[in-house]
């Protein structure tokens, strides 16, 4: 449970590797979360914090197991109070031209698969009366690019879908929240260089666990891009696709 | 009906579907039907700060409509439904020569709720606890039969202070005081700092059968800890004022929506320095029964003045010989310039047998701390940690932020608790938010 001052005790990490998510269970473990599930493909080592740790098998891809990971993350650590959907891909835009099922395989883990964890995490929510679904979405959903649009444009289904199970959930005592960070610098990003404003993964983390303290129901990373990104979703197009990237 | 409750301190809601026994047998069913679901708790007046009486997704059971009572006019006891409020027995009871055993800071708290947190008051250090005057009570478990258990009996120790985990208290019947007047005669003096006001109460208390401090968190340096006490009995009839009627009075109301902020370190400070300059160096004072016991309640709602955040309250005890560690806990908060509008000190005597009881024989304080100053989860934990260290513990009944691993050490008695609770509710239907947090 949640307590008073906004500490929580269970974490369900979906997508077990992602370097943001560990962060936040990093963070939560040092305020006190005190059991965490780690959700992810093939062997994992929980990182060595002083938690009680489970890794459970994880595939974004297999939706029809989706259900038997919550299941099973309850029965282990009873109700969860945070449960973050943080795995996700990104390939180049010129390896999906070349590819473009590739494209809709990654698609399908950047958004379809978050619509699946997210409904299932809805469900549990709901029935505890309480909880938060961190879901990772992107300023690359804020407003698409030409230079990453498959991305772009899962991160902008995400985000979509994050507001609407968000407004879904209003009332039930469950909630969403919605982190959006610009350029991570981290392995996802390996070789690319940092646009403007750009984030490590430490920083997402605490934002995300200052937001989730505070009941936010999204957070931008850093908090400039909220501001920014208002801006930028009002340029007309043909400035838009002049921008630098 | 699904309603978002809280605790007094405001934090932390939780949705559940609310129900409302007419009868026993109404509560039976209810608690019968319950079975497979996320679980049911009982709630009394919702007095308790924290998330005892709240059960997220699940069943709470508001008792407040079980408010029937007797007295036996020769021996004093009073059998009592669990939803009865202590204000309306002493209504009733205070002009008939009779007082509540127990009474905390507010009398807007049920009979049920007063046995599950097995609640103190100033006179603990003379009359234990609540529990300690509960001669039986009827329970209903969680297969909804009524059972009938005495002082004696394992499963009445677990369901005092047992905060609602064994089940239902249907009845009580406990014994009560007698009075001649419904007034106070109270002592009041002022104490220069904490060493004194420590002194002053080991030396004192025997005295008077009520006895409580005030102390100025903000005061620092060598007025760190400075006191206004009060100490009182019920005042004998022949000391000439007669006063049979209980009179509470009409009270104020809180607006209902006050800004954050409004208790800061300034304010607060202010109205410290006020409070401590006004009280006399040392006086005698005739005083009605709500005021003496209850001078929170004359402003009803008052809990809403700190915030829309809310506020926790910290309470714990440490044992006689721990007097460094509340030392201590006083300095690092004076220092850490900690703002608490109410801060209590209050010596406790024997405890009631309560498995899960919070009183024990030793020193407790008692602060009230606005959500948002910065640090305090941090601060809080470490004091956690102080107090279990010396054998002392943090009250649940107040409680809202406390971490399940600290429980075993502050708790001795918990598995024993467990066991029976695990006995008497083997699919653990009786279930509350606190219950959750703390993995009772
Ligand atoms: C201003 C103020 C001052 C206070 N001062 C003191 C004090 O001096 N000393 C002290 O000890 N406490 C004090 N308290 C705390 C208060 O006495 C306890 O929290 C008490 O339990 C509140 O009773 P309630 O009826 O409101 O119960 P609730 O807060 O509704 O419930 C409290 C607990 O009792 C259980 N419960 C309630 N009814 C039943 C029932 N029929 N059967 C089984 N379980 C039940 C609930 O499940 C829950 O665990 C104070 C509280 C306030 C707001």
């Amino acid at each position: 449970m949640k307590n008073a001052l906004g500490a929580v005790d269970t974490v369900l990490l979906l997508g077990g590797r992602s370097e943001i998510g560990l962060e936040i269970v990093k963070l939560l473990v040092g305020l006190g979360a005190s059991r965490v599930v780690l959700a992810a493909r093939g062997d994992l080592a929980p990182p060595a914090l002083s938690a009680e740790f489970h890794v459970l098998p994880f595939d974004a891809l297999d939706v029809n197991g989706h259900g038997a990971v919550f299941d099973k993350a309850v029965e282990l650590v009873g109700d969860l109070d945070v449960v973050i959907s943080g795995f996700g891909v990104l390939g180049s835009q010129a390896d999906y031209d070349a590819d473009p099922a590739a494209a809709a395989r990654d698609v399908a883990v950047n958004y379809g698969a978050h619509v699946s964890v997210g409904l299932h995490a809805a469900r549990v929510l709901r029935e505890q009366g309480h909880g938060t679904l961190v879901m990772l979405s992107s300023v690359a959903g804020a407003r698409v690019r030409k230079s990453n649009f498959v991305y772009g444009s899962a991160k902008a289904g995400l985000d979509g879908f994050a507001q609407g199970l968000g407004d879904a959930l209003h009332g039930s005592g469950a909630r969403v929240l919605i982190v959006r960070p610009g350029f991570v610098i981290g392995r996802m990003t390996k070789g690319l260089t940092p646009a403007p404003l750009s984030s490590t993964p430490r920083q997402v983390a605490s934002a995300t666990v200052r937001a989730l303290r505070e009941g936010a129901s999204s957070v931008w990373v850093p908090r400039a891009l909220g501001p920014i990104f208002a801006v930028m979703r009002l340029l007309p197009r043909a400035l838009w696709r002049r921008m630098p990237r | 009906m699904t309603t978002f409750l809280t605790g007094w301190g405001r934090t932390a809601p939780t949705p559940a579907t609310l129900a409302r026994p007419r009868s026993v047998e109404h509560l039976s069913e209810l608690v019968a039907a319950a079975a497979g679901g996320r679980g049911v708790v009982a709630r009394g007046l919702g007095r308790s700060y924290g998330d005892a009486a709240q059960n997220a997704g699940g069943l709470v059971l508001d008792c407040t409509g079980l408010d029937t009572w007797t007295q036996d006019e020769a021996s004093g006891l009073v059998t009592a439904s669990g939803g009865v409020s202590l204000h309306d027995l002493m209504t009733a009871l205070v002009p008939r020569g009779w007082f509540v055993p127990v009474s905390p800071g507010t009398r807007h708290v049920t009979v049920g709720g007063a046995i599950a947190a097995d609640v103190h008051g100033k006179n603990h250090h003379r009359d234990s606890s609540f529990g300690a005057h509960v001669r039986s009570l009827t329970l209903v478990t969680a297969d909804g039969t009524v059972r009938t258990l005495h002082p004696g009996d394992p499963l009445f120790r677990a369901t005092v202070g047992g905060m609602g985990l064994t089940g239902v208290i249907a009845e009580a019947t406990f014994a009560c005081v007698p009075v001649e007047t419904a007034l106070m005669r109270v002592d009041v003096q002022r104490t220069a700092d904490l060493d004194e006001t420590l002194a002053t109460m080991e030396a004192t208390d025997d005295r008077y059968r009520y006895t409580v401090a005030w102390i100025d968190l903000l005061a620092q340096g060598s007025r760190m800890g400075r006191s206004v006490l009060t100490r009182g009995d019920h005042l004998p009839r022949d000391d000439g004022k007669e006063s049979p009627a209980f009179a509470p009075g009409a009270s104020l109301r809180a607006p209902a929506w006050v800004p954050g902020g409004l208790l800061n370190r300034v304010s607060v400070r202010a109205f410290n320095e006020v409070w401590y300059r006004k009280a006399p160096r040392r006086k005698t004072i005739v005083q009605g029964i709500a005021p003496f016991f209850h001078p929170l309640d004359f402003v009803e709602g008052w809990n809403r003045v700190y915030g829309p955040r809310g506020f926790v309250q910290y309470q714990f005890v440490v044992p006689f010989g721990a007097e460094d560690t509340l030392r201590d806990i006083v300095g690092s908060l004076s220092a850490h310039g900690t703002v608490s509008f109410l801060t209590v000190l209050k010596r406790f005597g024997p405890g009631s047998g309560g498995l899960l009881s919070f009183p024990m024989p030793g020193w407790t304080l008692a602060l009230d701390i606005p959500v948002g100053q910065r640090g305090l989860d941090g601060l809080l934990r470490g004091f956690d940690r102080r107090v279990a260290d010396v054998g002392g513990r943090v009250y649940l009944a107040k409680d809202s932020r406390l971490r399940a691993d600290m429980m075993a050490a502050m708790y001795p008695e918990l598995e024993r608790w467990r066991r029976i609770k695990d006995e008497a509710d083997p699919a653990g239907l009786f279930r509350s938010d606190l219950a959750r947090r703390l993995r009772l």
